[in-house]
């Protein structure tokens, strides 16, 4: 089972110091977090894309690629590369590109994005985003897999003997992950492809993420790439620990308090009790994120948000510390042992390969 | 006997609330005139005060917390709407929007709904007909022709509170008994072939 974290990038001021880091301080951080993320044995780190403030991640594959140079093992992601309003041609080529730089260490999850004017900056309609989704995934999808497309749809300038540059690495394309909250039709997408489908699993409750996955894993099987429990299933979560979980709560309580996203509105407890938040100690985080096995079944991959609500860099740091040297060991041997032989890992760039070869053999 | 549900959504604040006395009102006559077309009516009254810091939230969060989410696939599942509103400051309370705000914007398609506000004088009396009465064309409702207002006199001397709350009762049974009992669609569902959406 793969361990990893994902950011989403936001530049947040500090709630406990009103000090907020500068576009070029927080994109080096995200740097040295990535780092740290390698050196203390996580298996994924995974970018998100915005284009617009207060984030600054417009590019994922540039950071991504710079990350590849500076680190060994770790696999570089996103969360989420926007198949809506990016061109799928441009899609191809950027992740082909960061393949070959960082050694096949990529994959992508996918996701529509639900900032409205992002759309028509683009040139697109967000009431047009499952059809935008769909369509320009089944080019993406062709892209990597033919040399020579030609190609026409409703949404994008039609192709004709187009070939994607660079060749995706070994011409096996980046592993996808179809991410989404509450749209069974992506669930549907995910399962068509044989993909792997990624549940956000930090706004909503678990009630709600098992049964988007129940229906991916039953989908995945209708389409024949396997029994449902052989799904490529991964989940967000999102977790603060320190060793004394009152210390813990004590901490990040004002991060919580005062975040982008759901501040000034549920208590702690209550978001605690009501999504997957978990705040504590290290055993709290290990026993609530085994929990998530209870409702999702055995599953790939499991990304913590971190770094969000103007966390400082050091407290970043130290949370990759605890979760390397105290979790992600402890989680890796229990889930584990969990696990029946015929559920898969996630695929990497190495099983697929390893898969391709077995495959022009027979 | 046709069984039907009716849920009452009553925004009163204070306790006791004359605007839970209207509904209490309304509903109490829409159970014995469905009892008279043959319906049995289960009634579920939803007290917004209850859920007032999980309408915040969900607004804030963009998820429903439980109770909250009981509360609104009660009303979509309901056959028949009894809504009332306070009057503050010439329109619905800001509570009563906001809990429409959080119900999808299909869940009230083609349901039978009564409406009915109270307020401190009768100078209100027709909010109900300028402001509760296009949020729920809005919401494509059917919103029955009689809205019941109850100024706090009407609780008193106004012998014509009950008949309009007879009348309002009587037209929100027949929208109800003209129509098959309410089936909500699965969320999870898939409306159509992926070969479909592909092409």
């Amino acid at each position: 089972m793969q361990f990893g974290i994902f950011s989403v990038s936001d530049i947040t001021t500090d709630p406990t110091n009103g000090t907020t880091p500068t576009e070029a301080e927080r994109i080096k951080n995200i740097i040295a977090i990535a780092k740290k993320a390698d050196e203390v044995g996580l298996d994924v780190f995974a970018l998100g894309e915005h284009h617009n403030p207060p984030f600054f991640s417009s590019s994922p594959t540039t950071t991504l690629a710079f990350i590849a140079a500076q680190t060994k093992k770790i696999l570089l992601s996103t969360a989420t590369t926007l198949i809506t309003t990016n061109d799928p041609v441009k899609i191809a080529e950027d992740f082909a590109m960061l393949q070959h730089v960082a050694d096949g260490r990529v994959d992508l999850m996918l996701g529509r994005g639900n900032t409205g004017p992002v759309y028509p900056w683009f040139g697109q309609d967000i009431r047009a985003g499952i059809p935008l989704a769909i369509e320009h995934y089944a080019l993406l999808h062709q892209l990597w897999r033919e040399d020579v497309v030609d190609w026409e749809g409703k949404f994008r300038t039609p192709l004709q003997s187009f070939t994607s540059t660079p060749r995706p690495l070994d011409d096996v394309p980046p592993f996808v992950w179809h991410g989404s909250i509450r749209s069974p039709e992506i669930a549907e997408q995910a399962a068509y492809y044989g993909d792997g489908f990624f549940a956000n699993h930090i706004f909503w409750p678990a009630s709600h993420t098992q049964r988007m996955v129940g229906l991916y894993r039953e989908r995945f099987a209708h389409y024949g790439h396997g029994d449902a429990d052989q799904a490529y299933v991964g989940l967000g979560g999102q977790i603060f620990m320190r060793k004394n979980s009152q210390d813990a709560v004590k901490e990040f309580r004002p991060y919580f308090d005062n975040a982008p996203v759901y501040g000034h509105g549920p208590t702690l407890e209550d978001f605690t009790r009501e999504t997957p938040l978990t705040v504590g100690s290290p055993q709290q985080v290990i026993d609530r994120t085994l929990g998530f096995r209870d409702y999702v079944g055995d599953y790939q991959r499991q990304l913590f948000l971190i770094d969000h609500a103007g966390l400082p860099l050091k407290t970043v740091l130290e949370q990759l510390d605890i979760l390397g040297e105290e979790v992600v060991p402890v989680l890796r041997k229990e889930f584990e042992s969990l696990k029946p032989a015929h559920v898969p890992d996630a695929p990497t760039h190495a099983s697929l390969l390893a898969a391709k070869k077995e495959t022009q053999k027979a | 006997m046709k069984q039907r549900k009716l849920v009452v959504v009553s925004a009163g604040l204070s306790q006791p609330s004359s605007t839970r006395l209207l509904a209490d009102q309304l509903y109490t006559a829409t159970v014995q005139a469905a009892a008279e077309h043959g319906i049995e009516l289960d009634v579920q009254v939803i007290e917004l005060r209850d859920l007032a810091h999980d309408i915040v939230n969900h607004m804030l969060t963009g998820f429903p917390p439980g109770a909250l989410k009981d509360a609104l696939d009660a009303v979509e599942a309901a056959d028949g709407l009894i809504a009332v509103s306070p009057i503050f400051t010439a329109s619905y309370s800001g509570l009563f929007k906001s809990f429409f705000d959080v119900v999808d914007k299909d869940a009230l398609a083609d349901k039978p709904v009564l409406i009915g506000a109270t307020a401190g004088t009768a100078r209100h009396s027709l909010t109900t007909d300028h402001a509760l009465r296009p949020l729920f064309t809005y919401l494509r409702a059917v919103v029955v022709p009689t809205a019941v207002f109850a100024a706090t006199d009407d609780f008193g001397a106004d012998a014509t509170l009950s008949t309009r709350v007879k009348r309002g009762a009587e037209e929100l049974v027949r929208e109800i008994d003209r129509r098959e009992p309410v089936s909500v669609p699965d969320p999870f569902a898939l409306t159509a072939s992926f070969e479909d959406l592909l092409h």
